[in-house]
């Protein structure tokens, strides 16, 4: 047996502060209540670093800040320059990308493997991207003079904390807005060193402010009355909490939510491609993903062919240290998010489906779940319908092209779908009935800064990415 | 020789391409005529009618909706002096014509102009298309009625959704006699449905139901009411178009974000190899 | 760092009959036909993943280790002499004179009119005796020469065949004239193991090389093998990794295990590893061994040594270091 020896990557490529401020106006600076709270290395629970809580009144300072740079730098500064800026970035963070990595996956718990080949590059390529639609604005399709918002105010999630802030903020400023952003409480540090990177870029104080916290920061932020657009990732439940406070306001307001894909296998896919993209669709980032295909809709005339060539897959998944070069499934984010997938997995057995992980043995120390499969699902299982979040995937078998379509649409998610087939034709076909905002056929969970992506129905509204991206951000 | 007695006109719902009355049995006097006073469950199977149709016109062709709505433009056209005699001033019925017209054009367009090639950094075949988010619940403009009320159906149904349109309560001939050029105009049933009567009555029961996709605000004029519905409407996270400002220009070029608030962008990648 | 070891034991499928195939051109094509397809961007990335593990110090010298025994060293010129193949028997005897702890390789490879030098020297040794007939290299010759090409290595002392299947009639969509060719000459390889070169450069999708896998292994093939090393494109991983699902689907069929070899243009100590561990983590334990896998290659061996060398003295050795046979 070959028996791979640790590669573990360099924890000491990234300097990490015993303790972090807000970034508000061009500068670190502490809250004004002199509240802070832990940022902890999910895969070994050790505290990374201590980090600064805004209140009301700090994210009352951040909005006025991004105001004043709104009026009198940002907005009236000629497209061209804003790219430049935008184009600095996006070299910074090439520069600096294994820094980047090393910092997100101790903070995150993800593969380094990831952090490095996905998270990093599409960063990079997402602040080049839209930097270059900086100074061509009059020919995105919006009219002949399209104008920024304002002070974009913008919550992101902790399952690509880099990744969603350039999904966020490139866009915003490349309009020619300012952003009050709020990273993720359990993943604030890539956030923080990005604030950086804004610094060494010379970004004129205020177009990025920072303001790390929880829900209460996170709430005082979309409320603020100062702010004209508001841009969240994340759960449903607070997606719809927040449409609720905007309601009666100007806000303009674009949400990324949750969801519970279909990854529809036919009999004549392409099995073996197939079943990476199964594995590649729920295990990737640990299925902390909100695109993940956490559904496996298989036609029952191949399911134990698939199934049994995707346990034999799965048992070569490697589970541990996220720093390891070979790790394929790193730590679960937080404790709170563990004992949520313990809690609806143990719903999957007890609501009388089959579960399946491969032998797997986890660290004593720190938040980690074994890759799981459950067979034998119905559409009326807890695990069927609501959104897990975690390494677990649920197995449903269907007879014919229509059953499928009705059963992946059976669902008030409406993010992402696959279909894996050779035949051409049932891929329009099925593409065409599905009610996702994305639709991978024969691949998953590919993105891009050119790809528009968001969701259908309660997955959310208004897209991010692409010339799509622009919308959210300027008054049309 | 005595003078003729006119046979006057029932003003009944629009629904499912049929023009019941309220179950509820009520009615309200407006503009001298006795119109029909929607209640919540009328509101509900308009939703039920609007939602049966979506398949059939979203699937239609993008041209066949097109010829549609342009069908529309003809049969108002003949029908110009009749909304003439309820009140609508000429010029309202003719921008009102032409916007069905500049409407019926857009069908076979949106998705070239909408949509596209996205060019990933990678061997796929990438191509974002708008698609019909689906039922549209409508709180038609209280005025202009019928240019108004042309200005926030068209958009909504070209593209392939299906409307429940609550008309304006103060002006709803000119919303029951549109409904009359609409079953006239090859436009399937349930695609329009038209509830007249309050506000009050049918919007918060569209705002709230958990089967509609999207709602257009445009005609709440009261602030307050208008806040409640869009958090009614947070429930299932309909898409919204919020009120229009009370000086807006009903006569300007409309551009094309009532369409694409009321479209999903849909994405799809495909590997390119042999 | 915890892993999860691979799972060994072959699947529960029920064994299949596939030996009537072979009667019928139109068996032949419907079954063929009938595998799943490969997607190529997914095929390809799944192999470049691979190729991203990291494998370090006791892992890494494992693998060298290994994959010197896999080497099938081969010279396949016009210019072979009895002279050079001889010297390349001994250098894969003892590739490194200077490390007695240093494997032998897992065979010699040679045309077979070289194979009676070659036998000479590996007498008794364990380093096995491979020789390309039936035409080597295109394959463009009458059965009957074909076969007695085959004949005769085997009597002057080949223990392992790489032939070479019809192309032209792989392509053409002969699928019983390929099989008939791979049964006859498996025949005439006796006790001989039969290796199948597919020629996969000249396949040009993989759904071909999984179809010409099938093909090779229904017919009898002991090992299938990517290519001769005379056209362009020779080995790469993801054409390496279809072969290896063949085999494992094979297995999983049949209950018979047959091997693969990739061959040419693997140079470097850093291509074999992700070879290796393509192997580890498609097939498993069960293929990582000379008798399951080799790799038809020339100038990899020195690499090796050179590897193998500098993680023994944690000096980096150079070319002047190692012979050149």
């Amino acid at each position: 047996m070959f028996e791979y020896a640790p590669a573990p990557e360099s924890r000491s490529v990234v300097d990490i502060k015993p303790s972090y401020g807000l970034f508000v106006d061009g500068a670190f600076v502490d809250p004004a209540s002199g509240g802070s709270f832990k940022s902890v290395n999910p895969a070994s629970e050790e505290v990374l670093a201590e980090i600064a809580e805004a209140g009301a009144d700090d994210v009352d300072r951040a909005v006025r800040a991004a105001r004043t740079a709104y009026e009198k730098v940002w907005g009236p500064m000629p497209g061209r320059d804003r790219a430049k800026y935008l184009f600095r970035i996006a070299r910074l963070i090439q520069e600096r990308s294994r820094e980047l990595a090393v910092l997100e996956s101790l903070d995150n718990g993800k593969p380094i493997k990831e952090s490095r080949d996905v998270d990093l590059p599409l960063v990079a390529a997402h602040f080049f991207y839209y930097a270059g639609w900086a100074d061509k604005l009059p020919h995105a399709g919006f009219g002949p003079d399209p104008k920024p918002l304002g002070v974009a105010a913008q919550v992101i999630p902790w399952n690509f904390p880099l990744l969603m802030l350039a999904w966020k903020i490139a866009p915003a400023l490349a309009a020619g807005n300012t952003v009050v952003l709020k990273p993720a409480e359990t993943t604030p540090l890539t956030a923080l060193l990005f604030a950086e990177i804004c610094q060494q870029a010379d970004l004129p104080a205020g177009v990025v402010n920072i303001v790390t916290g929880a829900g209460d920061t996170g709430r005082a932020l979309v409320e603020h009355p100062g702010v004209d657009k508001v841009a969240f990732t994340g759960s449903t439940e607070v997606g719809r909490a927040i449409a609720r406070s905007v309601a009666g306001t100007r806000k303009k307001l674009t949400l990324e939510l949750g969801g519970k894909a279909a990854n529809i296998v036919f009999d004549d896919a392409p099995i073996d491609q197939a079943v990476e993209g199964i594995v590649n669709g729920i295990f990737f980032n640990q299925g902390h993903v909100c695109c993940a295909g956490s559904r496996l809709l298989v036609q029952e005339s191949v399911a134990d062919r698939v199934l049994e060539s995707l346990k034999r897959r799965m048992a070569q998944l490697r589970v541990g240290d996220p720093l390891d070069k070979n790790t394929d499934i790193g730590a679960i984010n937080s404790a709170e998010q563990l004992t949520r997938i313990r809690e609806l997995s143990d719903a999957g057995s007890a609501e009388g489906a089959e579960r399946w992980s491969p032998p797997c043995e986890l660290p004593e120390r720190g938040f980690w779940f074994a890759p799981t499969i459950f067979t034998g699902v119905t559409q009326a299982h807890r695990i069927a319908r609501e959104e897990i979040f975690g390494p677990v995937l649920s197995v449903l078998t269907f007879r014919t092209p229509a059953e499928a379509v009705e059963k992946a649409n059976n669902t008030p998610y409406g993010l992402s779908a696959g279909i894996w087939t050779d035949k051409g034709s049932r891929i329009l076909w099925l593409a065409d009935r599905l009610r996702a905002g994305v639709v991978w056929a024969n691949t998953f969970n590919k993105f891009d800064p050119t790809s528009p992506f968001g969701g259908y129905k309660e997955s959310g509204y208004g897209r991010e990415g692409g010339r799509h991206g622009l919308e959210g951000y300027l008054n049309v | 020789m005595s003078e003729r007695v006119a046979v006057r006109k029932t003003y009944k719902l629009f629904i499912g391409g049929k023009f019941p009355r309220s179950e509820s049995g009520r009615s309200y006097l407006v503009q001298s005529a006795n119109v029909s006073l929607a209640s919540r469950k009328d509101a509900r199977d308009a939703v039920v009618a609007a939602r049966a149709a979506v398949k059939g016109w979203a699937g239609a062709t993008a041209y066949n909706r097109g010829q549609i709505l342009y069908r529309v433009a003809e049969m108002l056209e003949g029908r110009r002096e009749q909304f003439v005699a309820l009140g609508v001033p000429a010029d309202e019925v003719d921008a009102a014509i032409d916007r069905w017209v500049w409407y019926a054009g857009w069908s076979d367009k949106l998705s070239q102009v909408y949509g596209g090639a996205n060019p990933v950094a990678g061997p796929y075949f990438n191509l974002s298309a708008p698609e019909p988010t689906g039922v549209v619940a409508v709180a038609a403009p209280e005025e202009p009625a019928l240019l108004g009320l042309v200005s926030v159906i068209a958009p909504a149904i070209v593209t392939g959704n299906t409307v429940v349109v609550a008309a304006s309560p103060a002006a709803p001939l000119a919303a029951v006699t549109l409904a009359e050029v609409l079953a006239t105009s090859d436009l399937p049933g349930g695609v329009v449905n038209i509830l007249t009567g309050r506000l009050t009555e049918t919007v918060p029961t569209l705002a709230a139901h958990m089967d509609v996709n999207a709602i257009d605000l445009t005609g709440v004029a009261d602030a307050e009411l208008a806040a409640d519905l869009e958090i009614k409407a947070a429930e299932n996270l309909k898409r919204v178009l919020r009120p229009a400002p009370a000086d807006h220009d009903w006569y300007a070029d409309p551009g094309i974000t009532r369409m694409t608030t009321l479209l999903e962008t849909k994405t799809v990648w495909h590997p390119k190899g042999v | 760092m915890r892993t999860i070891r691979g799972m060994t034991a072959t699947t529960t499928s029920a064994r299949s009959d596939l030996s009537e195939l072979g009667r019928s051109e139109t068996a032949l094509r419907t079954f063929l036909h009938g595998l799943p397809g490969v997607d190529q961007v997914g095929a390809e990335q799944r192999a470049a993943q691979l190729g991203t593990r990291s494998i370090k110090t006791t892992a890494k010298a494992e693998a060298i280790d290994l994959a010197i025994r896999m080497v099938d060293l081969t010279t396949l010129e016009g210019a072979d002499t009895p002279g050079k193949v001889r010297a390349l028997a001994a250098k894969a005897l003892r590739p490194d004179p200077a490390d007695p702890s240093c494997p032998h390789v897992g065979a010699v490879c040679v045309y077979p009119s070289m194979v009676p030098y070659v036998a000479e020297v590996l007498r008794g040794s364990g380093v096995h005796l491979a020789s390309v007939a039936t035409a080597f290299p295109s394959g463009q010759a009458p059965l009957e020469i074909k076969l007695a090409d085959v004949r005769a290595a085997v009597e002057a002392g080949a223990d392992e065949i790489d032939m070479v299947i019809n192309r032209g009639a792989f392509l053409s969509g002969r699928y019983a004239e390929v099989y008939d060719e791979i049964v006859a000459t498996k025949e005439a390889c006796g006790d001989a193991h039969l290796k199948v070169i597919l020629e996969t450069g000249e396949l040009a999708t993989y759904d071909n090389v999984r179809r010409a896998s099938w093909l090779a292994m229904l017919a009898g093939g002991d090992f299938i093998k990517t290519s001769t090393g005379k056209v362009p494109v020779a080995a790469t991983l993801p054409v390496t990794l279809v072969m290896l699902e063949a085999v494992r689907d094979f297995r999983a069929a049949t209950g018979r295990q047959v091997g693969v070899k990739p061959a040419g243009g693997i140079k470097t100590t850093k291509d074999a590893i992700k070879y290796l561990v393509m192997v580890n983590e498609t097939v498993g334990a069960d293929w990582l061994s000379p008798d399951w896998f080799r790799f038809g290659a020339s100038s990899l061996l020195n690499d090796l040594l050179m590897q193998r060398t500098k993680l023994t003295t944690g000096v980096y050795a150079g070319p002047d270091y190692f012979t050149l046979d």
